[in-house]
């Protein structure tokens, strides 16, 4: 019974899901004035051929910096975890 | 636990190639799609190549967990210092202060459709390698951790 119940929620999801586009026009985003800002001003501004590496390490670097902070708290996670799972005495092993 | 000849002599003749790639794709990340993220990426999969072909003992003094801790945090470091900079030299955070000033990376972009120079963009390329050492560091270390802790759950 559950698992008709969830195939029955599946189907239904994946068919509005299929059927989105559908009225949807392809290539129209509803606002575009920001694209056009960017690939008009990015190359005078930021001095990039890259548009998309300009955006994100200067227009939205500050985005970028979440993303590093977010990389470096991972690492100190797996770090600890692994550190109490080998019994927490080695501090600098190689 | 190291794998067969063939597959330690094709990580011997693949790694180099692979740091290669990975430091082509961190220092043309303001001109070729790419970038810091996916260039320490591609350099973190080198050492996993030689970490998995080989033991975990065998590699631990080449891949050295001192060496990716100090090139992770420097890497953040750097990545800030970039961003505090701009605010020394006058202007916002992350304001990009290198940008068409004639200095490192300095120079300008003609506008439309042209081959690219390395020599442009500003700060971006610092942060990029800023980033991919980064990321280079830290995907590393993920590894070592979890590979040496695999070798003292098995003995």
């Amino acid at each position: 019974m559950k698992k008709i119940l969830t195939a029955a929620i599946f189907l239904v999801l994946a068919a509005g899901l299929c059927t989105i586009p559908i009225f949807l026009t392809f290539g129209q985003p509803a606002a575009s004035d920001m694209d056009r800002y960017f690939i008009e001003q990015g190359q005078s501004q930021a001095a990039t051929n890259n548009i998309v590496t300009s955006i994100v390490f200067d227009y939205r670097g500050f985005d970028t910096l979440g993303e590093s902070i977010v990389l470096f708290t991972a690492v100190i996670g797996v770090g600890l975890m692994f550190r109490s799972l080998k019994g927490g005495e080695e501090y600098e092993d190689e | 636990m190291r794998m067969s000849k063939i597959v330690r002599t094709g990580a011997n003749l693949l790694y180099p190639f692979v740091i290669i790639f990975g430091l082509y794709v961190i220092m043309h990340g303001h001109l070729t799609p790419g970038g810091g993220f996916q260039g320490g990426a591609v350099v973190a999969t080198a050492a996993a190549l030689v970490i998995v072909a080989y033991s975990y003992e065998e590699v631990a003094d080449i891949v050295r967990k001192v060496v990716m801790k100090a090139q992770e945090s420097i890497g953040l470091l750097l990545f800030i210092g970039a961003g505090i900079a701009a605010l020394i030299v006058g202007g916002p955070f992350f304001y990009n202060f290198l940008a068409n000033s004639g200095l490192l990376f300095g120079m300008p972009v003609p506008p439309g459709p042209n081959p690219g120079d390395l020599n442009t963009a500003g700060v971006i390329p610092i942060m990029n390698v800023a980033v991919g050492i980064e990321v280079w560091g830290g995907l590393a270390i993920i590894l070592l951790y979890m590979l040496s802790g695999l070798e003292k759950e098995g003995s």
